[in-house]
């Protein structure tokens, strides 16, 4: 059950970084997203969960101005999804399913060629690879090309594209998609650092166990959200350990 | 002033060119070959045309005649025979394209009247050469009939063809490739590439910054019109060297409408990108959308005014066409801008459109 609607307050500083309205996605007689409301704080990790098809990927097109709602309102980072868009793309930071990187690039042309386009200056990528290297560990393989990574690796890469320059909020969609279980952890860590730096995250998945990751969980079911609340919240009032089987619980019905 | 974020954006194509270099190889050795077959295998001009004489007059003047077909350079006599029934069975067997029956009254005629028949027989099967066959042979006869009816002075009629007096068909078909290729390359690069980055997913990625529509746009154009020029460049360069084109014209106007219409080739591409969402689509559209119609109505072999109206009409929308008045006028006639301004307000409008056309239908696809 979505959560009552909040006095939702134009200015960013109120707390919320992403705010939703009965927002819907139509595609010809399909409706991929269905009256869907949701707040996400500011620091916080968001997760999306949900079968493939359950309407994830459109919600965040929607959010990062790639897609126009067929109705309902939204903001995020203070500006109007359907009039500002194109204002929300200077505070955004987008990681998709398919990792997105030239693979006949090397990894440091991959990051010059990201940066640029958001309009950094490429000494001012240089210092900030330098800055995620800690993290990210990438500076080592820079004059690889992307095409001979391991896929754990392209994770980070795309992940490093996508906070050059340093977003409030990221949307991650899938970002874990395919990768060993070591490695995402090690994703997850990642992305908790980033959240307490005060970078909201919303994040979609399928894989269940992730949802422990997240501050917040909505479940996705057919393009309506059917659960919104804490994980511990939600494993609460379904009386269960398991968020597989309250989704799966969910689901059925 | 270069904006800050389209300059990624070139960079980055010119690495994805740099990295490629077996298509690079293509688009620069396909040119050739193609030209080596336009030019040497597929030639329109005929010499050494096969035929077969059968002289039923055996006399010196029928004799004379058969050294003046012999003497010519068109011509190479296969076979003499002596009975007109074996005709058919020279042509069935394609020993020859003509065969030449010289009756046996031909003496008699020839000087008693102004007229002496001789049967010229062609073989129709390729309508185009056989009507090339019979006009030389009938011109030789003119000729040669006028020059002996009046006594000691030889009128010659000689019909000069302006430019390209030697008919020579690889100075008419080259110029008309290059118009062809620069096209088709234009197209297929812009399209290729474009719907490569919407398989990938990397428009997604790109269209998710703060980048406008138009920087995306310039920055694909920039380098691939680099690239299709250099293309041009080289072609034209072979055609004038090795096909000894001649550049009548001056080559800074040639350059500068190429430049323009290489423009035209890749707004194509980009309209192709947004219809279209797999590579393989997208160059099979390509090829398709460039080639056939610029082969086949822009006067590139076959001329614009002998087909139907609606063909003509059709044929004026299509870039090839004005370009090839263009380049033909400025290579073969030494057109300057005075000549060929109503081509190249022509090509322009249609290469204006075209742009248009596919930026607008871009801006569309993103929303």
């Amino acid at each position: 059950m979505p959560p009552d609607v909040e006095k939702s307050n134009h200015d960013p500083k109120n707390g919320l970084a992403v705010t939703v309205r009965n927002l819907t996605r139509r595609f010809g007689d399909f409706v991929a997203v269905e009256n869907i409301s949701f707040d996400v704080k500011k620091g916080e990790i968001f997760g999306f969960l949900g079968a493939n098809g359950a309407g994830k990927t459109t919600t965040i097109r929607m959010l990062t101005g790639l897609l126009e709602p067929s109705s309902g309102e939204g903001q995020v980072g203070g500006f109007d999804i359907n009039r500002d868009y194109e204002k929300i793309k200077t505070r955004i930071g987008y990681m998709s399913q398919k990792f997105s990187l030239y693979d006949d690039l090397k990894v440091g042309e991959n990051l010059y060629f990201f940066g640029g386009i958001y309009g950094l200056k490429r000494d001012a990528i240089k210092t900030r690879m330098e800055e995620l290297d800690r993290s990210l560990n990438l500076l080592e393989m820079e004059n690889k090309k992307t095409l001979s990574l391991p896929l754990g690796f392209k994770q980070r890469l795309a992940l490093a594209c996508a906070i050059l320059h340093k977003p409030p909020i990221l949307f991650l969609d899938e970002p874990t998609g395919g990768v060993d279980p070591i490695a995402r952890r090690y994703f997850w860590d990642l992305i908790s650092t980033l959240a307490g730096q005060g970078t909201t995250v919303f994040v979609t998945t399928h894989y269940m166990d992730e949802a422990e990751y997240c501050h917040r969980l909505s479940i996705m079911y057919k393009g309506q959200i059917v659960e919104i609340d804490s994980p511990s919240a939600i494993k609460k009032k379904y009386n269960s350990i398991s968020i597989e089987d309250i989704f799966i619980r969910l689901v059925d019905r | 002033m270069i904006n800050s974020r389209i300059l990624p954006l070139v960079r980055k194509e010119f690495i994805h060119i740099r990295r490629d270099p077996r298509s690079l190889i293509i688009l620069f050795l396909m040119p050739l070959l193609m030209m080596f077959i336009f030019g040497y295998a597929i030639n329109m001009d005929l010499k050494h045309i096969r035929i077969a004489i059968c002289d039923l007059n055996k006399t010196p003047a029928s004799r004379d005649l058969i050294e003046t077909l012999r003497m010519s350079p068109y011509f190479n006599i296969v076979t003499y025979y002596n009975s007109p029934s074996k005709t058919e069975s020279l042509f069935k067997n394609r020993l020859v394209r003509a065969a030449i029956i010289i009756p046996s009254s031909f003496d008699k005629t020839h000087v008693q009247s102004r007229f002496a028949s001789i049967g010229v027989i062609t073989d129709g099967t390729d309508a185009n050469s056989a009507t090339l066959v019979q006009n030389y042979l009938y011109g030789l006869f003119m000729e040669k009939s006028l020059s002996s009816a009046t006594n000691g002075t030889p009128v010659s009629v000689k019909s000069r063809i302006l430019y390209n007096p030697d008919m020579t068909s690889s100075h008419f078909i080259v110029p008309g490739l290059v118009a062809l290729l620069l096209i088709m390359i234009g197209a297929l690069l812009t399209s290729a590439t474009i719907t490569r980055e919407k398989e990938t997913g990397t428009m997604e990625q790109i269209l998710v910054s703060p980048i406008r529509p138009y920087e995306v746009i310039v920055g694909k154009a920039i380098p691939y019109l680099v690239l299709s020029f250099s293309i041009a460049i080289f072609i034209l360069f072979f055609g004038h060297i090795w096909f000894k084109v001649p550049m009548l014209g001056a080559w800074g106007y040639l350059l500068i409408f190429c430049i323009f219409y290489v423009f035209t080739a890749l707004a194509i591409g980009l309209l192709i990108s947004t219809v279209v969402n797999t590579q393989q689509v997208a160059m099979m559209m390509s090829l398709v959308m460039t080639m056939l119609p610029s082969v086949m109505l822009s006067g590139f072999i076959f001329p614009v005014a002998s087909m139907p109206k609606p063909l003509q009409v059709v044929s004026q929308i299509i870039p090839a066409t004005h370009f090839l008045k263009i380049i033909r006028g400025i290579m073969l006639k030494g057109n300057g801008p005075m000549e060929i301004w109503p081509s190249v307000a022509a090509m322009s409008a249609v290469g204006l459109f075209f742009i248009l056309l596919a930026v607008k239908r871009f801006k569309l696809k993103l929303k």
